[in-house]
């Protein structure tokens, strides 16, 4: 034998530096190895953060391919000035100097005469507390980010009713769990983290569910599939709550000691407070003491509530949530048999599903030996747990029926006792915090003022409102109005076609982030291209002044009058903050960084020092000294020494620098903080004490150690809310109570929908045009592809550079469809002609392609036969922001009536095979536009020496 | 040398579990990125920015099954090298840059000595090896030789780049010719499979098939007793029932 | 199998050059001076054009040399060896013959058995391959032999040889053809075996959407009517038109050119046949060959 002598320990790289990952919103810490070359230092290899408590040292596709985003050859390079006309993308290069004086000479102006003239609305931001901040002290009040077309119902919901959400703001206890059903989810957000936890699950042998259309990714390893009908998993939970209530598989203790099941209600309908919670004077709700035979206040030390009756108090009948409850959801209506068809699922299957969650909640039912002290002042010797957990995401966000579908899934998990209890749903700091215990929206502008607070946040009635004193919407997208009275993230997908159409007014400005509404981010595609380009009598654009940041070419940057370049997130200080979206796990807060692990190349500068530079231009409170010069240098100064109250600043980590020494939580600002998390490896772990790890939300222990860290100033605990006054309040207006009250065309939609109980609707109704349009229409994001964040990476877009229609058999059968065939999909707002594809594992009323794939010639430094820009395709074009018109003329918005989430999988569609086009493209085709940037190299051998 | 050695101390190798893998590609590109940096030439990409087609060590398929029974469903299929016992892609090689290491078993080729005929290539029945448009040499998996014993690396990260970032778990490394090994005992719990066992290659690499899908029936689908019935049995038939059993239940609380 | 020019063009003029450098070997014709020069002239000429086209399939011709180091293990080391040393030898000859008027038959016929052993070295580059059944079958060999000296005697001007080989040809292509198409069931390959996925088994997505070095060098598919009609062709002009007009015409310069043309032409017909009909298992795993087990029986055309 004569093998070729190997070097078995060849060197790996000459430095690593740790920072966060961009590419989802997982965050998932990195290990950037770089070498030091004769042309500086240049990143070689990237992966997982073994230490890092996101995603343990694990690492998706889109992070380790972030050394082919980092170098993409779209990367903008220097502030762009439009030469063309919008759109076409013809651009030539300025100077921050200049682009900072264009936009300072459109913002100046709008600031001193009427600040709402600006609408800034960022799109994957991740540091909306920044970004927030920034757009209050301009003093507009057209600010949100994308949650209102991504997933606001999911995080309204939750927060509403259990005082947190799925997200990324809570997990299951992956370690205890023996039953894990998983809603409408893809690839979502804490992609890496359910990952991981699904990979524990099938270790232990624990039963993993998916409920879901599509039976892929997740849904390929879950040990049961329900194949369900696209909109009606709100149906499914409701008949599951049904067949669990009615079996008395419920956690009468959890629901009688952490809930407002036993909260009296007014029940008399001539009461102006019915359906509202009977206070005491101080405005504690009320439950009846089975001990004391008397209302009591639910926090009393020794009250113990009645579930269910009714008690007559002041001549009012009151009746207890849970009495309301038990008659709304033991109707047969909900039983399995009554929607085994509109779900598409068999009857013995949902009774199946119901027996086993009943089955691991009770039988398997698990105690830890940790004595806590709950917010009455108990003390109890240990923490009972159920282990049945669930997650859910976009795939019942998504619909007009969303919110209240998220609701009653909460609603389920409660009245098995799994939130918040071991093998249950865990939150993560800052989470649990009750709807109550965050802002309210904020709208009051005036000239050169900042606006009066935050602009998004939770309403609990009328009052609320983002109104105008004419009852006109004070925001641009019409978020918190009465078409969508609760829309905690705003309305980012109204934006565009609001300030077309002027209506509720005109803006001068439109300053987007990092969002590509010009493309896949956008229903109506075609037509927000359009509005964007489109101009008035006068040849003016409608909307005056686009301003644009982004760090590649998408095709939105063609629609900008001034594109600002941002960097790459290794070139960029960011910090992922407890104030914001930070990266906590279960058991410890945690918030990272990022820092620049390599310099930039081009004339780019981070997106957020930037607009901490132009605000200093602008003279904004906050952002620049008493002698009006810029009081930070850059977002990293920001970082630091930014406080958002006394002590609390965007990072928890290593904070004071006096005697005291360095702590976490609560602290001055530390000059050397960036250095202690680069240290650490770009992140800090505040550990929750033992006590505290579970029933958080009424535990005093964890409550304590919030206050003590900063996440709370006092101690915040609340007891979940199964009955949404706020969505009452609503209707109770709706019903004609109240000075505050909405227009006419609406009460009815108010009346049915805003019910503080879940309900469920058909979402797709009025979507299919008399039954003419009868096959549901979803996408899904791939694994492998986070649409267009990360632009066309080279290595990434060969898994997924073109899509075709997933067909199911009844359909590919019923139309005799063959590999290689076409169809032409035409829902009632437009059609698409595209290649299919056949696959059995799939609900049979539904189609379904992978998200964003298509991309319009000359964006993303494609070349021409980049096969995206022929062969992928969108389904956007066949969604609209507004529904087809009611029997009145008037067209509602696309969205849930509640929240305004973007209804993007309510779409119904009919399919027609057709001849493939002569030229093998799909349609429609859209005309190319000219590349900012060029075009990439033809072939990559990437190596760095 | 393109014999294969007679035995090899160790048989390295993948276990890769079908009931586990959500299809991510996390593996492909943690491989692309790895073997782009290090061991040998670069993986190049043609066309990268247009039709692109690039070198690939280890890649997933994706397929659906239609069972006898119950629902489809949809498998994720990690492939790469399986360093086969019989490697028939060795004893082609007429230059004997590919060999088999007789400490290990893992089967590599020697850059330096390839020509790219790609007969290698031709012989594997499973596509694990690839030439390099750019460089002109086979490439293939080397079950990150230059990992596994690299003492640069922290003990912790001595494995397959593959293995080392697979978010599911899917993906196991170890010696499967010690019966004892973790991943032994893995294959043997789980029933662990050779691909095309009628190609007589003795693939090292194991597959663990995924678990029974779908069991939890109604019983009148599948004929069987209803075990899970006493779970849903109602506490009372009338809603006055309801809250007397309410009552009860609370009192004894 | 990708039916690549080079390949293609080493094996029809290596094969009928080889075949050629037999029969001279043997002294079939045993030929002297300019007639010598000429017939050697053309046998070397489409032995080194056929084994220089072989090399353009190399990637990295630099280390075309190392192939000469595994004959102990590797057919086409082998194949390296048996070609240079037949050249060589049938060289040395050929210059006795040539410049010397001297012809050294032990020498010829060491030659003409090293050029047989080069064809079937060949051959068995091919059949070696499990993973490409049609190829992987006895008949392999036997087609590459047969269909070398049938050339070789063609080009040598051997018209009873020739005609009596081209007929065989035409037998043992048949056979091949009709084997072929049963091999890939008899192997037993299906996507079931590729995955041992329980229960019907189909290909859903590609592990990129693209194409890449495996599908493009082993996934060819060729439409089943086309390869009919391809099969005709190659038969046409590979067996049935040389042995018309050897027959029907007689064997002189002309009708030789013709037959010798006719054949060369259907040969690499055949052989582009050859690869593109050639079903790699790997195939299985992007989606194709599913008809091979199923359907076998009824890919051969009547």
């Amino acid at each position: 034998m004569n093998q070729p002598k190997l070097n078995l320990s060849p060197k790996v790289s000459d430095e690593i530096r740790k920072t966060t990952c961009y590419m989802c919103a997982c965050r998932c810490g990195i290990d950037v190895h770089i070498n030091h070359t004769a042309e500086g230092d240049k990143v070689a290899y990237i992966e997982g953060n073994r230490a890092h408590p996101v995603n343990r040292g694990v690492l998706c596709a889109k992070g380790s391919a972030g050394i082919m985003q980092h170098n993409a050859p779209s990367r903008l390079r220097a502030p762009l000035k439009r030469t063309g006309p919008r759109g076409s993308g013809e651009f030539e290069e300025i100077s921050w100097e200049e682009a900072f004086r264009i936009a300072e000479g459109w913002l100046r102006p709008i600031r001193a005469s009427d600040p709402s003239k600006l609408a800034f609305f960022t799109g994957r931001d991740q540091s909306q507390s920044f970004t927030s901040w920034w757009a209050q002290a301009f003093g507009t009040p057209n600010y949100a980010a994308h949650g209102g077309f991504c997933s606001v119902n999911m995080a309204a919901g939750g927060i509403y009713t259990i005082g947190g959400a799925f997200w990324e703001f809570g997990q299951p206890d992956w370690d205890r769990t023996r039953l894990f059903i998983l809603f409408g989810v893809a690839e979502d957000h804490d992609s890496n983290p359910l990952k991981m936890g699904i990979g524990k699950l099938k270790k232990r042998g624990a039963k993993v569910v998916g409920v879901n259309p599509v039976r892929s990714g997740y849904n390929a390893v879950a040990d049961e599939w329900y194949g369900i009908t696209p909109g009606t998993d709100g149906l499914l939970i409701l008949s599951l709550v049904h067949c669990l209530l009615k079996a008395g598989k419920i956690d009468l203790e959890y629901l009688r000691d952490y809930t407002d099941a036993p909260v009296l209600i007014d029940a008399d309908p001539d009461s102006a407070t019915h359906g509202l919670a009977l206070l005491d004077d101080d405005g504690h709700k009320l439950v009846w003491c089975r001990d004391e035979q008397r209302a009591r206040c639910f926090d009393a030390e020794t009250v113990n509530p009645d579930l269910a009756g009714t008690w007559e108090r002041d001549g009012i009948v009151h009746r207890t949530v849970f009495q309301h409850m038990v008659d709304k959801y033991l109707d047969p209506a909900y039983a399995p048999e009554a929607i085994a068809d509109r779900v598409g699922i068999s009857a013995g299957r949902i009774h199946a599903l119901a027996a086993e969650i009943a089955r691991t909640a009770f039988e398997e039912a698990i105690e830890l030996d940790i004595p806590w002290t709950d917010f009455r002042g108990r003390r109890h010797a240990t923490m009972k747990g159920r282990p049945v957990s669930f997650h859910a995401m976009r795939g019942i966000s998504a619909h007009a029926n969303g919110f209240q579908t998220c609701r009653a899934l909460h609603m389920l998990q409660i009245l098995i006792g799994s939130v918040e209890t071991p093998g249950g749903f865990r939150f993560k700091p800052p989470y649990p915090k009750a709807a109550t215990a965050h802002p309210k929206p904020h709208r009051n502008h005036q000239p050169n003022a900042p606006l009066d607070g935050p602009h998004l946040g939770f309403v609990h009635g009328p009052e609320d409102l983002a109104l105008r004193p004419d009852g006109s919407p004070a925001r641009i997208d019409k978020a918190f109005t009465w078409e969508n009275p609760m829309s905690a993230h705003g309305l980012m997908h109204m934006v565009i076609s609001n300030a077309h159409a002027g209506d509720p007014y005109r803006i001068d400005t439109l300053f987007l982030y990092m969002a590509n509404m010009a493309w896949n981010s956008s229903m109506n595609t075609r037509g927000t291209m359009e509005m964007l380009s489109d101009t008035d009598e006068n040849g003016d654009y409608v909307i005056p002044h686009i301003i644009y940041a982004d760090t590649y070419s998408s095709e939105t940057v063609a629609y900008a009058d001034l594109v600002l370049p941002d960097t790459t997130y290794l070139e960029r200080h960011d910090c992922i903050s407890l104030l914001d979206r930070p990266i906590s796990e279960a058991e410890a807060a945690a918030d990272a960084i990022r820092w620049p692990v390599v310099e930039t190349d081009r004339d780019v500068r981070a997106f957020q020092t930037a607009m901490i530079q132009l605000g200093a231009r602008l003279g904004l409170p906050g952002m620049v000294k008493d002698d009006g010069t810029a009081k930070f240098a850059d977002f990293a100064d920001y970082m630091v020494n930014h406080e958002r109250r006394p002590g609390v600043g965007p990072l928890m980590g290593w904070r004071g620098n006096g005697e005291g020494g360095e702590s976490h939580g609560r602290g001055a600002p530390n000059p050397a903080q960036l250095d202690r998390y680069i240290e650490n490896g770009g992140f800090c772990l505040a550990h929750v004490p033992e006590e505290g790890q579970f029933m958080k939300p009424w535990n005093k222990a964890y409550q304590d150690w919030a206050v003590e860290i900063g996440l709370f100033d006092k101690p915040s605990p609340y007891i979940f809310t199964l009955w949404c006054e706020p969505l009452r309040r609503f209707q109770l207006a709706a019903e004609g109570v109240g000075d505050l009250q909405p227009p006419d065309h609406l009460r009815d939609r108010i009346r049915t929908t805003m019910d503080p109980l879940p309900i469920w609707w058909d979402p797709s109704e009025g979507q299919d045009g008399a039954g003419e349009y009868d096959v549901h229409a979803l996408t899904q994001r791939p694994m492998a592809m986070y649409h267009s964040w990360g632009t066309q990476n080279a290595w990434l877009r060969q898994i997924h550079g073109r899509n075709p229609m997933y067909l199911p058999t009844e359909i590919w059968e019923a139309e005799g469809f063959a590999d290689g065939d076409w169809a032409r999909i035409a829902s009632p707002h437009g059609e698409i002609t595209v290649p299919v594809a056949h696959m059995p594992a799939l609900n049979h009323r539904t189609i379904w392609t992978w998200n964003a794939i298509g991309k319009r010639k000359g964006a993303w430094a494609l070349h021409d036969n980049a096969p995206e820009t022929d062969k992928g395709f969108l389904l956007n074009h066949l969604i609209h922001e507004l529904l087809p018109p009611k029997k009145d003329g008037m067209r509602w918005s696309n969205s849930d009536p509640i929240t305004g989430q973007a209804a993007w999988f309510d779409l119904k569609v009919r399919v027609e095979k057709t001849a493939p086009p002569p030229d093998l493209a799909s349609r429609p085709g859209l005309a190319p536009q000219v590349s900012p940037v060029g075009q990439g190299p033809d072939q990559l051998r990437w190596e760095v020496k | 040398m393109t014999a294969l050695p007679e035995r090899t101390d160790r048989k390295l190798g993948l276990v890769i579990d079908l009931d586990t893998c959500v299809g991510c590609h996390a593996c492909v590109i943690a491989c692309k990125g790895w073997n782009t940096q290090h061991y040998g030439a670069p993986l190049s990409d043609q066309d990268a920015y247009g039709d692109a087609s690039g070198t690939f060590l280890n890649r997933i398929h994706s397929y659906q099954v239609e069972p006898e029974h119950g629902a489809s469903q949809t498998i994720h299929f990690p492939k790469s090298c399986l360093h086969c016992e019989d490697a028939p892609c060795v004893t082609v090689c007429p230059t004997g840059a590919s060999y088999k290491r007789a400490e290990d078993g893992i089967v590599l080729v020697n850059e330096d000595a390839c020509m790219g005929c790609g007969l290698c290539a031709w012989a594997c029945p499973y596509g694990a090896r690839e030439v390099d448009m750019a460089a002109g040499i086979m490439k293939k998996c080397t079950l990150c030789v230059d990992r596994i014993y690299n003492e640069n690396l922290p003990e912790a990260d001595r494995q397959p780049a593959c293995v080392r970032t697979c978010p599911s778990g899917a993906r196991h490394f170890g010696d499967l010719g010690d019966p004892d090994s973790d991943v032994s005992r893995l294959v043997a719990e789980r029933g662990g499979v050779d691909l095309m066992p009628e190609q007589n290659t003795k693939p090292v690499n194991q597959y663990l098939p995924p678990r029974p899908k779908d069991r939890l029936q109604a019983p009148e689908m599948t004929g069987d007793e209803d075990i899970l019935a006493p779970w849903l049995a109602p506490v009372a038939e009338e809603p006055q029932g309801f809250l007397k059993w309410l009552d009860g239940a609370l009192e004894r609380l | 199998m990708h039916p690549a020019p080079s390949v293609i063009i080493f094996s029809t003029l290596s094969g009928a050059g080889f075949g050629l450098l037999i029969f001279l070997g043997l002294g079939l014709p045993a030929v002297e001076g300019r007639v010598a020069f000429v017939f050697y002239l053309i046998a070397f000429g489409l032995t080194v054009i056929g084994l220089l086209s072989s090399v353009f399939h190399l990637k990295n011709r630099k280390n075309a040399w190392r192939s000469y180091s595994q004959w102990r293990s590797s057919w086409l080391s082998r194949e390296a060896w048996a070609a240079v040393l037949s050249l060589v030898v049938m060289g040395l000859y050929a210059a006795g013959q040539v410049f010397f008027g001297l012809t050294l038959a032990p020498l010829g016929w060491l030659g003409a058995a090293l050029s047989l052993f080069t064809v079937y070295t060949t051959s068995m580059i091919y059949t070696q391959l499990r993973a490409v059944p049609r190829w992987n079958q006895w008949a392999t060999p036997v087609l590459f032999l047969v269909a070398s000296l049938a050339g070789g005697a063609l080009l040598s001007g051997n018209a009873t040889a020739a005609i009596l080989l081209l007929a065989l040809l035409g037998i043992v292509v048949l056979w091949h053809w009709w084997k072929g198409d049963r091999r890939f069931g008899e192997v037993g390959s299906t996507l079931e075996t590729a995955t041992r996925l329980e229960g019907r088994v189909k290909l859903w997505e590609k592990p990129h959407t693209g194409e890449n070095y495996l599908t493009r060098e082993m996934v060819y598919q060729i439409g089943r009517r086309h390869a009919v009609k391809l099969r005709v062709i190659a038969m046409g002009l590979m067996v049935v038109l040389p042995l018309l007009v050897l027959l029907v015409l007689g064997a002189h310069h002309v009708s030789a050119a013709v037959a010798v043309l006719s054949y060369l032409a259907g040969m690499a017909v055949q052989r582009w046949l050859f690869f593109a009909e050639a079903e790699h298992v790997v195939g299985l795993y992007y989606g194709a060959h599913g008809n091979m087990t199923a359907n076998a029986s009824e890919r051969t055309p009547a």
